[in-house]
């Protein structure tokens, strides 16, 4: 480790890092603008001046940019010294000449890394006398706000948007002070990460739009450690309140998981949570009034329970707890897993591949250093948003070779870009159709799932015997197999990538024997599956029945009361079907905090906390358990959905559930009846956790309007609420120094009031939060080592006369069920809609916005088509989960109905 | 002895209120007021300053936008029953909109009627800070006033010129 002298105090630094991240790592203040840990340097705002000298004796020395310079052994440099800092206080006035005196109306304002900077080097009167520069700014869609004139040219928007994310339509424009950020013309961000430019750009050119719709300052939120609900990934996210109102998410580093970015369907989702469609209170539909207090809701349910033989439905998008405490109720006979069959069926296929493959589940840390990727069948930009933008940095790894050889430190990033060029790693694609990552991919083909499986089973052929060969390969998929196998054995670190969104158990099989041959040769290769929801994964490990079999139960007269929890069963199962069930039993008890068509039918809703008012654990696609917090007390008779089940369970003596009291009363009978949870000991410090006998608390020290915010109902100030089931307050006061990582409610460092401020939170910049990133692992590589490999490759796929094989099609916007009740998210859905290729809309007589019906498993679709020139022939797509198109269990077979004539315009769907 | 007849008949001090009025100077901290600027805009931004500068946190608000982009408090809420008069509040508000008035006369009966909304605090006037006008110098464009339009600006960047 190389030893540098700052301000003649010998540090030991890493080596190969450069002068300003080794400065920030050793915790000093030193103000930078352009430069980025997930984006390195370029050295474009001269803001990290530092003086180097040659040594002891050099008095006079350089200034440089720290930023610029690695780190060399015995280097001397100074960051006091009084020249270096005039030049970085001349540096932000020269920024700050044309800067607006918008500091009041700036969404920016308290958490700006322009303010921080500013007082940092001590600039604090304008001296400049002239006139300021203006811009007009652009509309940019539902989720940013653009203003131009605060913008300092530090280029960063324009890395991260088009280097770093791969997106097109943001740019610079103009020439020498009359720069301009923006787009070509007005119009709607394309890329699914544009919310991250929020907390790229330092300044308040763009904010977040949602967030202006009620602002709030960050001192004044409230803020809590959650977990993103809106895929199966789980970013770590931080979500504030005020007022009794969600108002932002913003990014929470995690360094395995999410590191800096999220996705825009994770950022800007949460808005379901204020949506006019929660269930607040308690309903009981045979009362009149139908809305009844806690109390009364909690007797009427034990009543009609007490003699009911019940069944339960858990739902892959609540807590582990949730579904724990309702498979405790009900019992394990009786407890159902709430999700279609397909998804059923992969979910516990993926679990069981990666408990028996021999390979490790990569992080997406672990994605993004992955130097071979191979993805089968998952359209990630659309089913895993945030683990698309890291395969989007894996394939940079073998072309930084080259930069490497040349000397030229990884984070130069202008020469090492410039070097590079357009050339890309080795990334394969086997999609259902297009899809955004094909641009950066060595090869893409777009095939059915049978097709796609076929490829998979055939490289796993090529790599080992072991694995089955695959009849009839058409030289051309042949030759396909042959390249990919070479470039999966020719990595060091190789990555298969697949999941369930295309429906098809023969892609996941093909996936598991291809890890398992190529990790009998490279024991670095590594395998990440997708799957649908944000716990599928802990449902899954969970288990329970079929969905199926809930019906049958209620059918069969084996039970007559089910208690269906947080699951609109209509997303999981035919309409007719679900009403069927519904109607039969004699006591529908609903647990949700969205009213749909299932809470619809319910005799009792009772009202559960959203994840911004719950606590829990989800486990991630990786098998990562990681809690989330409520971040604040709730509303009415809201609750968590566990607590509401151990109370019912309380008043009808279950044993188990007698003693649950919080939380961690919950996890802990969790671990102890399913051992394969234990490690859930070590996800968070528990309730009674305190550090120096205090809380931590959830709101800043400066937050305001404590006495005032709630006098207009009363001017006595209420009690704090309190938490049982988390180490965090709801006030001001508590502990104020670093918590353990899990329990970080917001990231803050004195002079630090924005974003960057997580550089003191991690071990090194870039690196590992301190104390270790949050999550335990609940699946490591094959703990029984079963692994066997699938004997068949299926069949290749044939197209049907009169038929079409319709496929899921995912979307970022419009797929997931919770963030459809976000106005921004549903803004930017798409309408419902059928996809055809060309030429198979040709064959049917039909031009793209024409109605095509069909009938899906008895279910009659009339949809407008689109035209999909890479969806395969024989097949259509249908986008999955959209509010407007009614559930059909796919991949399915669709018969063609004769098409009426064009003339007639029908409405979108019927069921 | 001699020294307490001679102050017996010295002019008093004691000022007979509520008959007689004491006379306070404009920079006398009593009961706060939201004032507007000379177009008779409000002045406040919602810009929250106040409410963090406050060390007993007895105002809250919540800002909000005309469909100009014009920010405004929706409401403002001060609990007089908490404040302490310190003037903070004033010193931090970048507008001049919360001004502290030489007026104490706001005793209650009820505590309850100490908390007073923005109806209560807003005045029609300026205050002590005639003439200024926040969003004359603000970079934001609002209605009335488009980009370039502020004091000591430019107009817009045309993005598409060379010219230097
Ligand atoms: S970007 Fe920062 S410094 Fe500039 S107006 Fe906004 S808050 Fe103030
Ligand atoms: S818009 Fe923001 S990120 Fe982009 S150059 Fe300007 S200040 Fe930097
Ligand atoms: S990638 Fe998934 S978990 Fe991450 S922010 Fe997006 S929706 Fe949320
Ligand atoms: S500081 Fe002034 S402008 Fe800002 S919220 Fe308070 S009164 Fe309004
Ligand atoms: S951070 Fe070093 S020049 Fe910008």
């Amino acid at each position: 480790m190389p030893t540098i002298y700052i301000d003649n105090v010998p540090y030991e630094v890493k080596a190969g890092k450069n002068l300003l991240e080794a400065c920030l790592s050793l915790g000093k203040d030193l103000p930078y603008f352009c430069w980025h840990p997930a984006m390195g340097s370029v050295g474009a705002c001269r803001q990290c001046a530092v003086k180097v000298f040659k040594d002891e004796t050099d008095t006079k020395g350089r200034l440089i940019m720290s930023c610029m310079e690695p780190v060399r052994d015995q280097m001397r440099l100074s960051i006091e010294e009084p020249e270096a800092k005039e030049f970085r206080k001349h540096v932000i006035e020269w920024l700050m000449t044309n800067h607006p005196h918008d500091c009041a109306v700036c969404d920016e304002g308290g958490s700006c890394h322009l303010q921080d900077m500013t007082v940092m080097t001590g600039h604090a009167y304008r001296r400049f006398q002239f006139k300021k520069r203006t811009y007009q700014n652009q509309y940019l869609g539902p989720f940013l706000n653009h203003e131009m004139n605060r913008c300092i040219q530090c280029y960063r928007c324009v890395r991260y948007y088009k280097d770093y994310a791969g997106g097109k339509d943001l740019d610079v424009f103009g020439a020498h002070n009359h720069v301009y950020f923006g787009r070509a013309e007005d119009g709607v961000l394309e890329s699914e990460f544009s919310g991250n430019l929020a907390e790229v750009c330092p300044t308040g050119v763009f904010t977040d739009k949602t967030l202006k719709q009620h602002y709030t300052r960050k001192w004044d939120l409230t803020m809590a450690p959650s977990i993103c609900h809106h895929c199966s990934l789980g970013c770590n996210i931080t979500a504030g309140e005020r007022y009794g109102s969600l108002r932002q998410i913003v990014n929470r580093y995690n360094g395995e998981v999410n590191g800096y970015f999220l996705c825009d369907r994770g950022r800007f989702g949460y808005e379901f949570v204020n949506s006019p469609a929660r269930v607040k209170k308690a309903l009981v539909r045979s009362k009149l009034p139908e809305a009844v207090s806690r109390q009364e809701a909690l007797q009427e349910v034990t009543a009609q329970l007490k003699n009911a033989r019940l069944i339960g439905i858990g739902s892959p998008r609540a807590s582990l707890e949730s579904n724990f405490a309702l498979k405790a109720l009900v019992g394990e006979d009786n407890f159902h897993s709430g999700v279609s069959d397909t998804d059923y069926d992969l979910v516990n296929m993926s679990l069981k591949i990666l408990q028996s493959s021999p390979a490790r589940t990569f992080s997406m840390r672990e994605v993004e250093k992955a130097d071979a990727v191979f993805i089968l069948g998952e359209d990630l930009i659309n089913t895993a948003p945030r683990l698309g933008l890291a395969v989007r940095q894996s394939v940079r790894l073998q072309p930084m070779e080259t930069v490497m050889q040349a000397s030229i430190p990884y984070w130069q990033d202008a020469a090492a870009r410039e070097l590079v060029q357009d050339q890309h790693g080795p990334l394969f694609m086997a999609t259902l159709t297009a899809t955004k990552l094909d641009e950066i991919a060595t090869a893409a083909v777009h095939a059915s799932p049978d097709t796609i499986s076929r490829l998979g089973f055939a490289v796993a052929n090529l790599i080992s015997a072991e694995s089955p060969e695959v009849p009839h390969l058409p030289e051309e998929e042949q030759a396909l197999a042959e390249q990919i196998a070479q470039a999966l054995v020719h990595a060091k670190r190789p990555l298969i990538i697949s999941g369930c969104s295309s429906g098809s158990e023969a892609v996941l099989e093909a996936t598991a024997n291809l890890t398992a041959a190529l990790h009998a040769q490279n024991p670095e290769t590594g395998i990440v599956l997708t799957v649908p929801e944000c716990n599928s994964m802990g449902l899954a490990m969970l288990g329970g029945h079929r969905l199926d079999s809930a019906f049958a139960a209620i059918h069969n007269n084996y039970a007559d009361a089910v208690i269906i929890l947080e699951n609109n069963l209509h997303r999981c199962a035919d309409k007719a079907e679900v009403d069927r069930f519904l109607g039969k039993a004699k006591q529908v008890i609903v647990l949700d905090h969205l009213h749909h068509a299932t809470s619809e039918k319910a005799h009792i809703v009772l009202p559960a906390g959203a994840f911004s008012e719950a606590d829990g654990t989800l486990v991630n696609n990786e098998g990562r358990a990681q809690r989330f917090y409520q971040v604040y007390p709730t509303a009415e008779d809201i609750q968590e959905s566990w607590r509401w089940l151990s109370q019912i369970g309380q008043a009808l003596h279950v044993p188990l559930m007698n003693q649950w009291e919080n939380l961690d009363d919950v996890t802990h009978a969790l671990i102890e009846i399913e051992p394969r949870f234990r490690s859930l000991e070590a996800i968070a410090p528990p309730a009674g956790f305190r550090i120096a006998g205090q809380k931590v608390p959830r709101e800043t020290h400066r937050f305001s309007g404590r006495t005032a915010m709630f006098a207009h109902h009363s001017v006595s100030e209420p009690k704090p609420p309190e938490d049982p089931d988390a180490p965090l307050s709801y006030t001001m006061e508590g502990y104020r120094g670093q918590p353990p990582s899990p329990i970080t409610p917001f990231f803050w460092a004195p002079g630090w009031n924005s974003m960057q401020s997580v550089n003191k939170y991690q071990d090194e910049v870039g690196g590992h939060l301190r104390y270790g990133d949050p999550g335990v692992r609940l699946i490591e590589p094959g703990q029984n080592g079963t692994h066997r490999y699938y004997h068949e490759a299926p069949e290749d796929f044939q197209p049907l006369k009169d038929h079409l094989l319709v496929l899921p099609l995912p979307h970022i916007f419009g797929s997931e069920e919770l963030s459809c009740f976000s106005p921004g998210i549903a803004e930017r859905a798409p309408k419902p809609y059928v996809a055809l290729s060309p030429q198979d809309a040709q064959m049917y007589g039909l031009e793209a916005g024409e109605i095509l019906s069909f009938t899906l498993n008895h279910q009659t679709f009339r949809l407008p088509v689109k035209l999909f020139p890479e969806l395969p022939l024989g097949t259509a797509g249908l986008p999955r989960g959209l509010p407007d198109v009614p559930f059909a269990e796919v991949p399915a077979w669709a018969i063609i109905l004769k098409q009426e004539p064009a003339w007639k315009n029908q409405p979108h769907t019927i069921s | 002895m001699g020294l307490t007849f001679l102050h017996a008949f010295h002019k008093r001090d004691t000022i007979q209120y509520p008959e007689e009025k004491a006379k306070l100077s404009t920079r006398w901290r009593g009961r706060i007021v939201l004032t507007r600027d000379p177009d008779k805009g409000e002045r406040c931004v919602g810009c929250y300053l106040c409410a963090a500068a406050c060390p007993v946190d007895c105002i809250s608000l919540q800002s909000t936008e005309d469909e100009n982009g014009r920010r405004y408090p929706d409401f403002f809420r001060i609990n007089f029953s908490r404040c302490i008069f310190c003037g903070f509040c004033e010193e931090a508000c970048p507008t001049y909109a919360i001004q502290l008035i030489p007026d104490f006369e706001m005793a209650e009966y009820n505590r309850q009627n100490l908390v007073y909304e923005k109806e209560d605090l807003l005045i029609d006037g300026q205050g002590k800070y005639p003439g200024y006008n926040y969003y004359k110098v603000a970079g934001m464009a609002i209605g009335g006033k488009d980009k370039g339009e502020g004091i000591n600006e430019n107009p817009p960047v045309n993005v598409k010129s060379l010219l230097p």
